[in-house]
């Protein structure tokens, strides 16, 4: 076997896949997982670790898969992350775990990702769960939000014999896993659902359907509820959109209405209620991993789809792997383009899109060159159909309703250390509520950090030491 | 599980549903409203509020089977129960946050078509608790439409009642009655509060902006969250986009964009009848199989 080559993963042939919503990715078997962990060099000083946000003994449970030990292999990974089929898939490792790997410089990188994925597909289906042997130490944290930063800063909390109970708003656990990353790139029944169960299995208890800020705020948390510390794990879910003529129309809606609806509500499935639509000819406006969703869920209910994007395709945000995923299924770019103005027709429904040409100029305070209008270059791109994907901000339900918890002027909790204490003693945030929309595992590099903060915080109050 | 406790028929394919739901019980306000959803297949359907005992943990909904998702809900029985229930969501009515004694100046007009009765209910009756005195214009399109008569009765100080076929009322339209409400007490009301069929709406505000009557309006826009999330339900009003479910539902209806607004609600006609068609008849069937009228 070539050391600098990956064992390459099986995956749904693209004219396939453009017509289900079944997952992209089969994953490597025992084989083909086995062969891919012993290209791992086992480094002595292991520059994924370093790199992986939740700090996982990467070579560790390589060497274990290598042996086929699957379970040990868990072990490992468990006692860094409650989500490993979920992380798995969704990372993006080549920037952090294998964006090091010292066999990328002369090849490829092992295929961390991959092995991880597997190691949790493989948990799930031979029924190994996070252990659990805290002993209850008879305190209670509240976490508000169940995405991955809830269910991290949870899983971590339990561990250490707290009693802990999540309040999700809406009806299913799993935030953004659940209603906005679409099931072909991660199963809901299958993988979601299972890792949130896992969280549940670890004495977790879950409350959906509860929106704190509406039916009850933080201080009824403390207060009636008898909670010792409160953990923000809300997320960045409102949609921002361009604020431009025309974007009221019908058919122009934000990448979360639409992948909500495609996900959380199954809408695709016509099994399910909830309606979704998309027109002949779908336009999603911006680069990330969103729009890729957005733009390749769009494929897959039959349209013809436009990703329009300001920058060009080196600046793209979205995974290297969407990009080439959304290639393979059809999906056409058009770079340096930048909406200026929806048009409509008289009953009020989208038939196009007015753009300007973009070029770069010197780079922004991002670090990527800033994108200038080329004046004279309006052009018009016929389209049915209009996805804003333009990132999102925090929901100001929490911190409108909780004193003193102050926010930055894009709305984001402050955090006023790497722990996630915020101004208002016993309230604790983290992730993307804190960071603005960034990614699953930052969120829950930022959540296990605050766990140990919040266990540090209560037992300093009730001994009075740390 | 939020079970169905007591359920009335109580017009032409609507229904008044009792629902066990102690959390949105506790934290309910007049003018917020409810997302319900039937089954785990069942979509997220946002309905206000008509009631709610904190004590007894209860909150009270109305609903009109217009299509296949409000069907299989009124299908539900008394013991059944909804697997999903979440709220108080919105805003409460905006007199809330007034000053009592300002309240107790102002005379509040209120106009309510359909089973825009409703939520109009809990406002009436916070403001009768409160000893402000407050008027209800109750509208439908004829006699058998008129819903909560003599619940809104207990709450007001005058009903007005007006059908459009006249088998109840005066025969006309909401407006009919408050135009002349208005002209024979000149400078009378100070507040009138809408909730009806957009259009209804639509007539009122501008009906009273002519009198320079401050008028308030609950908006029933499309939505899936209901916390700010999936901006489907997003309107202009004053010139300013606003998201209904966190926003509103309550907005200054001299200052919405009604034509936007009713265009956006029917943005999934088309979607809806087209792959539920067939079954909306069998759930408005269902809806009435082993209930008693």
């Amino acid at each position: 076997m070539k050391l600098t080559s990956r064992i390459p993963v099986r995956e749904q042939d693209p004219e396939i896949r453009k017509n289900n919503f079944d997952e992209v990715s089969f994953g490597y078997n025992e084989d083909e997982a086995a062969a891919e962990a012993s290209r791992c060099l086992n480094c002595k000083k292991p520059m994924c670790v370093t790199n992986c946000p939740v700090g996982i003994n990467i070579p560790g449970f390589i060497m274990h898969v290598k042996g086929k030990n699957f379970r040990e292999a868990a072990s490992v990974i468990f006692k860094s992350s409650v989500l490993p089929a979920v992380c798995g898939r969704v990372c993006p490792q080549e920037i952090q775990c294998e964006g090091k790997c010292i066999l990328g410089v002369k090849g490829e990188a092992v295929s961390v990702g991959k092995l991880e994925r597997f190691v949790g597909d493989w948990s799930r289906e031979n029924n190994v769960s996070v252990p659990v042997s805290a002993q209850p130490n008879g305190y209670k944290v509240a976490v508000i939000g169940s995405g991955p930063a809830g269910l991290t800063c949870a899983g971590e909390l339990a561990s250490m014999g707290y009693s802990v109970t999540i309040f999700e708003a809406l009806h299913k656990a799993g935030g953004v896993l659940e209603y906005g990353i679409p099931e072909f790139r991660l199963p809901k029944e299958k993988v979601v659902t299972y890792e949130v169960e896992n969280v549940r299995r670890m004495g977790v208890k879950i409350i959906t359907n509860a929106v704190i800020g509406k039916a009850g705020n933080i201080d009824d948390l403390f207060d009636n509820e008898g909670f010792d510390a409160v953990f923000v794990g809300t997320g960045a879910g409102l949609p921002v959109f361009m604020n431009i003529p025309g974007e009221n129309l019908n058919g122009v809606l934000s990448a979360n209405e639409f992948l909500t609806r495609i996900n959380l509500m199954k809408a695709y499935d016509d099994d399910f209620d909830t309606p979704v639509r998309t027109g002949q000819r779908v336009s999603v406006v911006g680069g990330g991993n969103v729009a890729m969703d957005a733009a390749r869920a769009a494929v897959r209910l039959g349209a013809e789809v436009t990703v329009i994007y300001r920058r060009s395709a080196e600046e793209l945000p979205a995974r290297k792997e969407e990009v080439h995923h959304a290639h393979q299924e059809g999906i056409i770019f058009r770079f340096l383009t930048n909406p200026v103005e929806v048009i409509g027709n008289n009953t009020g429904w989208v038939t196009g899109l007015k753009c300007v040409k973009m070029e770069l100029g010197e780079p922004d305070e991002s670090g990527r060159r800033r994108p200038t209008v080329i004046e004279g270059s309006e052009f018009i791109v016929d389209t049915d159909t209009v996805i804003m994907s333009l990132g999102t901000s925090p929901n100001p339900l929490i911190a409108g309703t909780t004193p003193k918890l102050e926010t930055d002027r894009r709305g984001c909790v402050k955090a006023l250390d790497e722990n996630g204490t915020t101004t208002r003693e016993g309230v604790f945030a983290a992730g993307d509520v804190v960071t603005g929309s960034a990614t699953v595992i930052l969120a829950m590099g930022a959540a296990r950090k605050t766990a140990r903060a919040i266990d540090n915080y209560i037992k300093s109050k009730h001994t009075g030491k740390q | 599980m939020y079970k169905v406790i007591e359920k009335k028929y109580i017009g032409p394919d609507i229904w008044q549903m009792k629902v066990l739901a102690p959390r949105v019980a506790r934290y309910a306000m007049p003018g917020q409203f409810v997302i319900v959803i039937t089954d785990k297949k069942g979509e997220r359907i946002p309905l206000t509020i008509c009631d709610f005992n904190r004590k007894e943990g209860w909150v009270v909904i109305v609903l009109q089977v217009v299509g296949f998702s409000t069907g299989r809900m009124a299908a539900l029985n008394e013991g059944d129960a909804f697997a999903d229930f979440v709220g108080p969501l919105g805003q409460p009515s905006l007199f809330i946050n007034e000053e009592k004694e300002e309240l107790k100046e102002k005379k509040f007009i209120f106009v309510a078509g359909g089973v825009g009765a409703a939520p109009v209910y809990p406002q009436l009756k916070w403001l009768s608790e409160n000893g402000v005195t407050a008027d209800i214009i109750l509208g439908a399109r004829s006699k058998e439409q008129l819903i909560l008569l003599d619940d809104l009765k207990k709450v007001s100080d005058n009903i007005y009642v007006a059908t459009n076929d006249g088998s109840e009322g005066t025969k006309g339209f909401v407006t009919d009655v408050l135009k002349t409400l208005i002209e024979d007490k000149p400078g009378y009301y100070k507040e009138c509060i809408a909730i009806g069929p957009m259009i209804m709406m639509k007539s009122v505000a501008e009906m009273t902006k002519g009198y320079g009557l401050r008028t308030v309006v609950s908006l029933n826009t499309l939505m899936i969250d209901g916390t700010g999330m999936c901006g489907a339900c997003r309107v202009t009003v004053g010139g300013k986009v606003k998201f209904t479910c966190v926003d509103g539902p309550e907005f200054d209806g001299h200052q919405v964009n009604f034509e936007e607004a009713m265009r956006r609600q029917g943005m999934y006609r088309k979607e809806e009848s087209e792959s539920h068609r067939c079954n909306i008849d069998e759930a408005v069937e269902a809806s009435h199989k082993n209930n008693k009228r």
